[in-house]
């Protein structure tokens, strides 16, 4: 890879993402270093420039804060209406994201980027609009200042004391297509401040006096002007690869940055945004659960829950581990994935324990030979103390707490545990006086050892004290008194607390992880049971059924899976509600799903008042449908072992929902061909077919039309016969075909009753008399009227093909024989006759259409006859077949099941 | 007494068919009137007071059925109709409208004549009643107001149920009956969703009044719309 040649992947994720920029619109920044600098300003005037070139530029939103020179820039510019939200009583005016969609001009400007919506809005977040409009292909103008930035908060934060609670991911800070920093040295700003030029809310006067310090303002310029100047050096670097101006190849680095349950967590977050920033990286943020972390309480589950998902925002791919040990498990994951630095917090335990015990840090140290370490310690005391932070202020509408529950069976634990020390003491009681005192400890040991087992740490803990607690005072000298005569009890009573708190411990652990075992063993057999059900499943019904029957199982969760219709609108399922199903969602979020492909509703950034969470459910490529999904509680969907989880399952529904369109594909396109051929072989067949009689009609018809004079009583008649005759002939072979193309088409509805089977064959017989004139037509019939449910009309069909045939195939004269034989499930029919039989080997192909057992014969029916009859029979649920005779002559039989006894007429007289 | 030739009304859109029907009803002296429109017909129908009705079915503007239940609002002519095939049910509406009988097209010249034959002489014997009580074809003979069956002269004993299918197959001699007009006679109106029963014992009959019952010469099907009791003349 040292050749100069630019590799071929990045530059083809280079031309992608040119693509995609193409369709979407571009993203303007007017940046600057604080409020006051003239952004807005800066905007207005680019803004006046485009519409003098005549671009369609419209102005979404633009904060003028009464100033004067700001407003004369709006005049002449078209402005649309901002939205009205009453909140709490007041009228909020926000963006109005729908009509700016409607309105679809070239640019909008859309002001302050890192403004939080009013709730109830679409998006939380200003810049989450805008996103939306950039996807609608419509290019903004926006304004940010440098203290808004995700990443540069802290530090923002730290020159000025003041933390800002708005701000806007980096990524989309680093996905706009244009920055252009909008400076004002520091002494012009104050000049402008102090001529109240600046516009600045009454409430924080004060703070925001402390803010506007010169030396703040110059730091802020600093940063200001060196984060653009980083935005410049990646177009460089875009810029390089593109022109293959390249001397070193950079080895891809990748970052893993690992948090604990702390506030560290998020500053951790950030410094490796920022280092995976300018070393052009790819990020992982990975938090290590072990057993001991497994019991945080919930609130700190769900801080470093919000912060792998704020490091999601940030651009970080985001991983839970679960595993006994730290070090082991971050090791390994960084060799997994080739992970070249690591990011950490500096230990946290003091010398001597970490001297004693070890740290996590230190492990990891020692064993990662070819990776970086970076430690980040907690620059100020205080934040210890500070664990709920910018990130964890906003909590996840939903996240409830359920501690109560657990808390109560903490107690039963701590009860049950005195419970069992009291049943020890008995016990020890009975053996005391009869047995040595170690046998006593020897009970207690027991007892912590079945408390620890069942009801873990905690309860162990108090077991274990109680127990030691209780042997002193019943059973070591002085009685009744917790002090102790002879000093060797001391190290009894230390060695049994000793040993008790480590089996304890110990047990505590061992049940943990068989906890974690049995979970994850109990989420993979879900997961199996249900992509086996799914594989089962035939319709799309059975899918939706299986897919909300086992998300309600696992997430307690009611759902709904909806399909477009033709025109990609989402609707309703038309099938009907299970128990587990959820009726009556929001169909215009599950539009928004849909069209977008991301997740909405409850607990996400879009339309987070909705109700229920939207996933969209695809196959890798496109979009099949939605999944609305409400939950019982958000943490059960929102933790990351459970949004793995979920993933798992919305995968499986795709794939599966996949595989049912391309086996539906599949089977429309082999209908298809069969048509086609069929098509095809019907054309050759009708055109011999219908031609032959038809010469033989129009022909006989214009020698009687022309040749009348000369034509003797005796021509003319037999001339019209033949007309007769020949247009009989085709009346029937058009009734076959269109019989054929019925039964084809599935139009056939069976009408079936119960048929006496002799009257069924004295309908046949009288319809086909002509036909059978001179052909002696046995029938030989049980005793006892046997009966078929059938429809008579299509089974009289089957009966005159068969009978047609066996005149047309056999020597005039020669018998034919109709057997029934009945059983108690069937009837069978049988036409036999003594004809030339059946050429050997054919028996089968005799029903296929278009088939016929001479060709070119005179007597043709286009081979259509024996085909309707196998459709019929198996419309029917029978078969047919065709045998050769012992003694010479043909047989063909059809069997039609009978499912039921048949009716018995109620007795007279 | 001066004979006039019977008056025959086609009502039938293909002017084909009614070039043939017209010629061919003329050689055999009925006088043809044609209709065109199901409206037309009605009119026709009420204006010439013709012996018997044509009919087809499949007509441009009204539904054929609707033309039987106007004619059959004032007057009980015979109406035979004519049906594309396939299509058993319409034709049982038709009949349970009122229409005497029916062909299938394409069908022969020869049968046609054969139908209306039938319906004009079913026509005046309903005229002429009360008739003597006797019916007899071929070797079948039922004294309806003895209540004897008999086939070559051997009486022949029926229940009360098949005796009671036979007289009302008898008294619309020559004529298609649809299964329901059958049940409803002989069972009375709460038995009209059991055609199985008619089956049943319209085999018992036959096997008591055939020589051959699967080669009936009197007591016919008419597939999938009901039954016939063939006049042989």
């Amino acid at each position: 890879m040292n050749s100069g040649r630019p590799d071929p992947d990045q530059l083809l994720a280079r031309v992608e993402r040119e693509k995609a920029r193409a369709r979407r619109g571009r993203l303007k920044i007017f940046f600057g270093a604080a409020a006051g600098v003239g952004k807005t300003y800066a905007m207005l005037l680019a803004a006046r420039e485009r519409r003098a070139e005549n671009l369609d530029v419209v102005v979404g939103l633009v904060e003028t804060h009464g100033r004067q020179e700001t407003q004369v820039l709006l005049e002449g510019l078209e402005v649309l209406p901002p939205r009205q939200i009453s909140y709490k009583g007041t009228t909020l005016r926000e963006f109005d994201i729908d009509a700016a969609l409607k309105r679809r001009p070239a640019i909008i400007l859309v002001d302050e980027l890192a403004h939080t919506n009013a709730p109830g809005s679409r998006h939380p977040k200003r810049w989450q609009d805008v996103h939306e409009l950039l996807d609608a292909g419509i290019d903004v103008y926006t304004t940010l200042n440098v203290q808004h930035v995700e990443s540069l908060n802290d530090e923002v934060g730290q020159i000025s004391g003041i933390r800002v609670w708005e701000t806007v991911p980096d990524t989309v800070f680093e996905s706009a297509d244009e920055v252009e920093l909008v400076d004002l040295p520091p002494d012009e700003l104050l000049i402008r401040l102090r001529e109240g030029k600046v516009y600045l809310p009454q409430q924080a006067q004060q703070a925001i006096q402390n803010f506007f310090r010169k030396g703040n303002l110059i730091a802020l310029r600093e940063l200001a002007l060196r984060q653009t100047a980083s935005r410049v050096d990646a177009q460089m670097l875009d810029y390089r690869e593109d022109h293959a101006i390249r001397d070193i190849w950079q080895v891809s680095d990748r970052i893993l940055v690992c948090i604990g349950p702390n506030a560290l967590a998020e500053r951790l977050v950030r410094a490796g945004k920022r280092l995976a920033a300018s070393l052009r990286a790819e990020w992982i943020v990975a938090y290590v659960e072990t057993p001991q972390l497994q019991r945080l309480p919930a609130e700190k589950r769900d801080a470093v829950l919000r912060v792998l998902r704020s490091a999601e925002q940030l651009g970080a791919e985001t991983v839970t581990l679960s595993a006994p040990d730290m070090s082991e498990a971050i090791i390994d994951f960084s060799r997994e994935r080739n992970v070249t630095k690591i990011v950490m917090g500096k230990p946290t335990r003091r010398n001597w324990r970490r001297w004693l015990l070890g740290s996590v840090v230190d492990r990891v140290i020692g064993e990662a030979h070819n990776i970086n370490v970076y430690l980040l310690g907690s620059p100020r005391g205080e934040e210890k103390e500070q664990e709920v932070s910018q990130f964890n202020r906003a909590p996840l509408p939903g996240l409830i707490n359920r501690w109560g529950k657990k808390r109560k069976d903490r107690y039963r634990g701590y009860v049950w545990a005195t419970v069992v020390i009291a049943f020890c003491s008995l016990l020890a009681k009975i053996m005391f006086g009869r047995f040595e005192l170690a046998n006593l400890v020897m009970v207690y040991l027991l007892g912590v050892i079945f408390v620890a087992t069942h009801f873990g740490r905690g309860p162990s803990i108090l077991a274990s004290i109680l127990g030691v607690a209780a042997l002193d005072f019943f059973f070591v000298t002085p009685y009744f008194t917790f002090s102790v005569s002879d000093a060797q009890y001391l190290i009894t009573l230390g060695a049994m607390l000793a040993v008790a708190m480590v089996t304890s411990n110990l047990m505590a652990n061992v049940r943990s992880q068989a906890k974690v075992a049995a979970h994850r063993e109990r989420r993979a057999s879900v997961l199996y049971a249900m992509s086996k059900e799914l594989a089962a499943s035939q319709t799309e019904e059975e899918i939706v059924r299986t897919a909300v029957q086992h998300l309600h199982a696992e997430f307690g969760s009611r759902n709904v899976i909806l399909f477009p219709d033709h025109n990609g609108r989402m609707v309703y399922p038309r099938q009907k509600a299970i128990a587990e199903s959820l009726q009556g969602v929001d169909l215009s979020v599950a539009q928004w799903v849909f069209d977008h492909n991301e997740m909405a509703g409850q607990g996400t950034n879009t339309l987070p008042g909705a109700e229920a969470i939207y996933f969209p459910i695809h196959d890798g490529e496109k979009v099949l449908g939605v999944l609305a999904l409400l939950p019982v509680n958000l943490r059960r969907v929102f933790l990351p072992e459970q949004q793995k989880l979920l993933e798992t399952f919305l995968r499986q529904i795709g794939q599966a929902v996949a595989r049912l369109r391309f086996t539906e594909q599949a089977r429309t396109t082999h209908l298809q061909i069969e048509a086609e051929r069929l098509r095809n072989s019907l054309l050759s067949a009708i055109s011999h077919d219908l031609r032959t009689p038809l010469a033989t009609i129009i022909g006989s018809a214009s020698t009687l039309v022309e040749g009348d004079h000369h034509l003797q009583p005796q021509d003319k008649i037999e001339l019209s016969r033949a007309i007769v005759d020949e247009a009989e002939r085709m009346s029937n072979l058009v009734s076959n075909i269109l019989d054929m193309a019925r039964l084809d088409a599935g139009v056939v509805e069976l009408n079936k009753q119960w048929h006496p089977v002799e009257e069924i064959i004295g309908t046949v017989l009288t319809r086909l008399q002509k036909h059978l004139a001179g052909r002696p037509v046995k029938v030989k019939m049980p005793p006892g009227m046997p009966m078929v449910f059938a429809d008579a009309a299509l089974i009289e069909q089957v009966l005159i093909n068969l009978l047609e045939n066996a005149v047309r195939y056999t020597p005039a004269g020669s018998d034919l024989d109709i057997r029934i034989e009945t059983s108690a499930n069937a009837v069978e029919i049988a036409v036999a006759d003594r004809g030339p039989g059946i050429p050997k080997g054919r028996e089968d192909r005799l029903f296929e259409k278009f088939y016929q057992a001479r060709h070119e014969a005179a007597q043709s029916g286009a081979g259509l006859g024996l085909a309707i009859c196998r459709a019929i029979v198996e419309a029917h649920g029978g078969c047919i077949r065709a045998q050769n005779r012992p003694g010479g002559g043909a047989v063909f039989t059809f069997v039609l099941p009978i499912d039921q006894p048949p009716p018995v007429a109620e007795p007279e007289e | 007494m001066a004979k006039t030739d019977p008056v025959i009304i086609v009502i039938e859109d293909d002017p084909s068919i009614r070039r043939f029907l017209r010629t061919g009803l003329n050689t055999q002296s009925f006088s043809v009137f044609e209709a065109d429109t199901g409206k037309q017909g009605i009119v026709e129908a009420g204006i010439r007071k013709p012996d018997l009705v044509i009919l087809d079915l499949g007509l441009p503007d009204m539904d054929g059925v609707e033309v039987i239940k106007a004619i059959r609002a004032w007057s009980a002519m015979p109406i035979i109709i004519l049906s594309a095939r396939s299509n058993e049910q319409h034709k049982i509406d038709a009949l349970d409208a009122g229409a005497d009988d029916y062909l299938t097209k394409p069908f022969g010249f020869g049968e046609l004549l054969a139908r209306i034959r039938v319906a004009l002489r079913h026509a005046l014997r309903s005229q002429e009643q009360p008739q003597d009580g006797v019916f007899a074809t071929a070797n079948l003979k039922v004294d309806l107001n003895n209540r004897v069956v008999s086939v070559d002269g051997r009486e022949i004993h029926l229940t009360p149920i098949q005796y009671r299918l036979l007289a009302v197959l008898v008294k619309h001699a020559g004529k298609v009956l649809t299964h329901q007009q059958i049940l409803k006679e002989v069972w009375g109106p709460s038995y009209q969703e059991n055609a199985h029963y008619l089956r049943i014992y319209m085999s018992q009959l036959r096997q008591k009044l055939e020589a051959d019952p699967t080669q009936p010469k009197f007591l016919l099907t008419e597939s999938g719309v009901g039954y016939r009791l063939k006049v042989w003349g």
